[in-house]
């Protein structure tokens, strides 16, 4: 049974307020914080940055607070160009990359920003991906092949090639899978649509070979199944492709194959 | 590592409430209603056929303010319902998944469940009240 509202132990706390002192542009940020070595619930925190002194991003907004106001606030960040997946976090509501977020696209008022939704968190911004991760493992994101290897690639045509397109791209920054209600409810066991994006990818490579176990393994009332054509990871996916199209892809080949 | 259970992170409290996440949550809600309804139709059966002074008692409850309003409802329900579940199944056949398709197509569902609605309503007030 879904568990609607927060655990005794996530129920979040009033926190402390960081004033700009003579700000041309201020800005209100809103930032969800915990640590583990407190033994306190998670708190929000309000900052006030001057944007007349800051880059355009969110990202930038975060790190300006952290090198020259709080260095105590963690968030996990890397390429600063929506290439690395790091900065994924809810900001203004919906899930996205914090460096390719900017400032002026949030909606007026304070900016909110959150940990990804429903899941453990380590420290502030910063998300336990441990069971994201290892369900991604467990579709074998890998080649599977059973014909001997050749002296050379194994090449596609222009149009089998063409099929990765919108896939490829997708940088596991795990924005969707944590927008997806039904992943909150049954994330242990439903895959999420970045790992089943992620499955059909497999899946349409020309070059792989285990196409009937990869369906045989999505097979599942839950793995698979659990996707309710909800939308959100579409209309929230920072990379702008579509995860619910390639989960509707699969379970088109699920029945495809039954016919046949 | 600090010996602490780890929190979880907000979901349903702060994540923005789009019209394709309502319409789904929606989708339940109103097919829960549609259950818990089907029982009140059962209700009025088991009274019709236990003669006509037990129907006309069921008659006069569901006749009242708050009848009218839990057949609004239900009626309500199963047009939400019907219309969404349309679109689901399109969505099945892998039709609408574009941003601007699906969120065209949710608003779609709303309107088209009050107009069905306020249709039925409008004949049974014609055709001389609802109980």
């Amino acid at each position: 049974m879904a568990e609607f509202s927060l655990p005794k132990n996530s129920k979040i706390q009033p926190g402390k307020h960081h004033p700009a002192k003579d700000a041309k542009k201020p800005r209100t940020f809103r930032i969800y914080r915990w640590s583990p070595d407190d033994g306190q619930n998670p708190r929000i925190d309000t900052y006030e940055v001057d944007l007349a002194a800051c880059g355009p991003m969110v990202l930038d907004a975060l790190l300006k607070i952290k090198n020259e106001i709080d260095p105590t606030l963690t968030l996990r960040r890397s390429c600063r160009e929506g290439i690395c997946g790091s900065c994924a976090m809810n900001i203004d509501g919906t899930n996205t990359l914090a460096c390719t977020k900017a400032i002026g696209e949030c909606s007026s008022g304070d900016v909110k920003i959150y940990p990804l939704p429903h899941m453990p968190v380590v420290k502030d911004l910063v998300p336990d991906l441990t069971h994201f991760y290892a369900q991604f493992a467990s579709i074998k994101p890998w080649i599977r092949t059973q014909s001997p290897a050749p002296d050379r690639e194994r090449l596609q045509s222009p149009e089998e090639r063409k099929k990765l397109d919108g896939l490829y791209e997708c940088i596991l920054c795990a924005c969707c899978t944590t927008s997806c209600p039904s992943y909150w409810w049954n994330g242990d066991k439903y895959l999420g649509p970045a790992i089943l994006l992620q499955a059909y990818r497999w899946i349409v490579d020309s070059r792989d070979e285990a196409t009937g176990e990869r369906l045989d393994d999505l097979e599942d009332p839950f793995k698979l199944y659990r996707c309710h054509t909800i939308m959100n990871c579409t209309r929230t996916c920072p990379k702008g492709l579509n995860p619910a199209k390639a989960i509707a892809e699969i379970k088109k080949l699920m029945v495809e194959r039954r016919s046949a | 590592m600090a010996d602490t259970q780890r929190p979880l992170s907000p979901h349903l409290q702060i994540y923005r409430k789009q019209v394709q996440m309502m319409t789904s949550i929606t989708h339940r809600a109103t097919g829960i209603a549609l259950a818990i309804g089907t029982l009140l139709v059962v209700c009025g059966l088991l009274q019709l056929a236990a003669g006509e002074e037990s129907f006309n008692r069921f008659k006069g409850i569901i006749g009242s303010p708050v009848g009218i309003v839990l057949l609004l409802g239900w009626s309500w329900s199963l047009f939400y319902h019907l219309c969404n579940g349309i679109r689901h199944l399109l969505q099945d056949a892998g039709l609408g998944y574009e941003i601007p398709q699906f969120v065209r197509s949710s608003w779609l569902s709303v309107a088209g469940s009050i107009v069905l609605t306020v249709l039925v309503w409008a004949y049974v007030w014609m055709a001389g009240g609802a109980a």
